[in-house]
């Protein structure tokens, strides 16, 4: 295991005294750069200090301060503590600050969300166009004198409630348009839908030109989605295409925003616990995970013995019930309609009844709290974990495999399909299994331990070639890991109290900041919080691992068929309540 | 040989295949129901589960766990000649910590001072904003406020629970959670056994 280096041993003020300084202000860590030396500073950042994974880039609006400012998160792919650098910039439109593409092309789409909903311009990105919200959105809507239809108050709770609580609707207190901003000179009578220019120009710049000339073709660009049986949601995908061929591809997405980030700047540290869930739906315990640990960081408190075992016996079969839908609706998309994806459900509802049992709902979990977990697993459940982990579910793997490994049609969709390379997955900020199916054991349970898993013995499971054949082993070998660790978990958990905290409806939180990673089935599932002391978090972000594992769809999928195209979606394992948030 | 593959994984799903059947005989070999009963459903989400696992709702349901929960609703313990007395006490700790917000109190004023009464004159909750994380019933103090069993609330209309529509009592109460409801009660009386000993010491010492 790599000794995690702290961020202060790493003396980029030594290296770059004019234009780096170290962020002193209380709670905060990491360096100021200055803008017009950012892509400098970032190139030795990678190239020197050994950066090579840029995992989360955002923005913050200091309303007060009249700034606004871009957070990155820069890791090590061997492991380790990471690397935060910002850049402040005044907040006076246009808000300017160069795009960092070139150096960690995995920045593509969260620098064009930052600009969606920050308005910050990365000058030098190739296709800034906006996100999440629609073209023709007005605002930038996590900036902090931005408000939403039906806004009530800055914070939650609302004073409305108690003690004269009178239940009114929303819609009736506010009528429609009341309080909705439309850009200037539009009129919704006279407006007139424009197709969507922009975005079939950035599919032009990205297509291949034919370099012979022999034959003359026409590409055709086929809009996939958003509602395709195989996208997983609302996800709409403009392919172009070269006859069966990918040659260019955007993704187009947001058809699920609800600002989640907004929600949870208005909500309490407590109120977000629940809102995590609706994340990744499939693991609402790996997300509120996460989000407690985060905000365990910035509130310095210990985590009860205990718990800590609840939380990674709960965080493990979470990625085991994951990983078997995740098989299961592979086959679906390959068009092995529903048998393998119903012996999958089976065994996920043998775990969701445990979740059930102990959290009281079998998806939306909100089990976590600050300090520990709700409640104690009870007896009966704590058999029922037992007899899966030790008993039924190596069995049922072991069957899994028997019947689709060697399939050969099967083995003929995936094998040397949709090649990723370790270099590129780096790159393009892939994490999780897409990544360790490249050939790169990067697996943060071992990378940058969290909660205890340094206390288990487990191997990171890793596969070199790449392909979609690699990325479908690479879940069984996960499975297997995982019931590793639940078996000594569950020999290990100590009796005792189930928080460390007593029970408390509000959370103090000092000031400061917190960037929180976990490996969620999915990848790096981080969450960024900033506190300035209030019962509300003042920036809340989250760095879903769908949405940035499909930075690097495109690459993948240029010279394929388009008939793959819809396992390697599949393949990618994305969640549309995370992707779009 | 191509399509060895594909025919064991074939064998899997033929297995599975008989797998009901066998299940089926053995169960009615020994006098047993694997349908439409209790022991059948738990037996089909144990893991001990073979062939189909299917609980053919809505003639069977699933059985929830103590621990299940739905909408909340409010309890009441039933006094002398049937008078219903709501636990709760306003306060308001339940519209404090709701994440989306879907809880109105209003807090009742004794007309002669303008001093609040600890009961509710009204208590709004929007089910069709619920989220049913159960935070209300978490962090309710007087364990007045409680998460419930019965899913079936589908309306025409919206779901908007007044006062008189989310009371239910505590035998109610008892009947979902048995183990939560002991466990209340116990600490309750434990708390009162305090303060009355507590009061009798005073008591004690100021003769």
């Amino acid at each position: 295991m790599v000794a995690p280096a702290s961020t202060s041993t790493i003396d980029l003020v030594a290296k770059f005294p004019d234009s780096v300084t170290a962020d002193t202000r209380p709670g905060y860590t990491g360096f100021i750069v200055n803008k017009a030396k950012l892509v400098e500073v970032a190139t030795a950042i990678r190239d020197e200090f050994g950066y090579d994974l840029l995992t989360a880039v955002t923005g913050v609006d200091y309303l007060a301060e009249n700034k606004m400012e871009v957070v990155y998160h820069a890791f090590k792919t061997t492991g380790g503590a990471g690397l935060t650098f910002k850049v402040q910039v005044e907040r006076i439109d246009p808000i300017e600050v160069p795009s960092l593409i070139d150096i960690w092309p995995g920045v593509d789409f969260q620098e064009r969300e930052a600009w969606d909903l920050y308005g910050i311009k990365f000058t030098g990105h190739p296709d800034l166009r906006r996100i999440l919200m629609w073209e023709g959105f007005e605002g930038h809507p996590l900036r902090k004198d931005w408000k939403e239809p039906f806004f009530e108050e800055e914070a939650k709770p609302f004073k409305s409630r108690w003690p004269d609580g009178k239940h009114t609707f929303a819609e009736n207190k506010n009528p429609f348009r009341d309080n909705l901003n439309f850009p200037a000179n539009f009129d919704p009578e006279k407006y007139e839908v424009t197709g969507e220019e922009d975005l079939y120009l950035s599919l032009e710049k990205d297509s291949l030109k034919d370099v012979d000339g022999n034959m003359k073709t026409e590409h055709i660009v086929v809009n996939m989605g958003p509602h395709h049986p195989s996208t997983h949601g609302v996800l709409r995908v403009a392919v172009q295409l070269d006859g069966e061929t990918i040659i260019g591809l955007k993704p187009v997405m947001g058809y699920l925003h609800r600002n989640h980030d907004k929600i949870g700047e208005r909500n309490t540290y407590l109120q977000n616990i629940p809102y995590t869930d609706r994340l990744d739906y499939f693991n609402s315990m790996s997300n509120n995970f996460g989000y407690v640990t985060t905000v365990e960081k910035l509130m310095k408190i210990p985590v009860a013995e205990r718990a800590e075992y609840i939380r990674v016996i709960m965080a493990e079969l979470s990625r085991i019930q994951n990983h078997l839908i995740f098989i299961g609706m592979l086959m679906n998309d390959l068009g092995t309609m529903y048998t393998p994806s119903l012996y999958a459900f089976e065994e996920r509802e043998l775990v969701l009844d445990i979740f059930e049992a102990v959290s009281g709902a079998r998806m939306m979990c909100n089990y976590f709290r600050f300090g520990g977990v709700v409640r104690d697993i009870p007896d009966f459940a704590m058999q029922k974990i037992k007899d899966l982990v030790f008993d039924r579910l190596p069995a049922k793997t072991d069957e899994m495999e028997r019947f689709l490994n060697e399939n050969e049609i099967l083995v003929a969709r995936l094998k040397g399909i949709h090649v990723l390379n370790a270099e590129d997955a780096i790159k393009y900020s892939v994490t999780g299994p897409v990544l360790r199916a490249a050939g790169v054991p990067y697996d943060l349970r071992r990378a940058d331990p969290y909660s205890i898993y340094d206390r288990f013995d487990f191997d990171v499971a890793v596969r070199q070639n790449g392909d979609m054949m690699d990325n479908y082993l690479i879940r069984f070998d996960e499975i297997r890991q995982s019931l590793r660790i639940l078996e000594q978990a569950i020999k290990q958990i100590p009796q005792g109290p189930i928080n460390s905290q007593k029970a408390a409806y509000q959370v103090r939180v000092p000031a400061g900041e917190a960037y929180g990673r976990i490996e969620s089935p999915k990848g790096e599932l981080g969450f960024y919080v900033v506190s300035n002391g209030k019962p509300n978090p003042y920036r809340y972000h989250v760095r879903p691992a769908s949405f940035v594992n499909l930075t690097a769809v495109e690459s993948m999928c240029r010279g394929t068929k388009i008939a793959d195209f819809v396992a390697l979606l599949a393949m990618l394992d994305i969640v549309m309540g995370e992707l779009d948030r | 040989m191509y399509g060895k593959g594909i025919l064991k994984g074939l064998s899997v799903t033929w297995k599975r295949f008989w797998d009901t059947y066998t299940e089926d005989i053995s169960w009615m070999l020994r006098g047993k129901k694997r349908y439409n009963t209790v022991e059948g459903v738990a037996h089909r989400s144990s893991k001990d589960t073979k062939g189909i696992f299917t609980v053919q709702y809505p003639e069977e349901q699933l059985i929830v766990p103590e621990e299940f929960r739905y909408v909340p609703f409010l309890v009441f313990d039933e006094g002398a000649d049937g008078k219903k007395e709501v636990r709760c006490t306003s306060c308001g700790i339940c519209a404090k910590v709701c994440p989306p917000q879907c809880i109105w109190i209003v807090r009742t004023n004794d007309p002669a001072t303008g001093r609040p009464v600890p009961v509710p004159t009204d208590f709004f909750v929007d089910m069709d904003i619920c989220m049913n994380c159960g935070f209300c019933a978490e962090y309710c103090p007087f364990d007045a406020i409680k998460m419930d069993h019965d899913i079936n609330i589908a309306s025409y209309q919206r779901n908007i629970y007044n006062l008189e529509k989310l009371m239910k009592p505590a035998s109610y109460y008892a009947g979902i959670r048995p183990e939560n409801y002991t466990r209340e009660e116990e600490a309750r009386k434990a708390k009162e056994a305090a303060k009355a000993a507590k009061a009798e010491a005073g008591a004690a010492a100021a003769a």
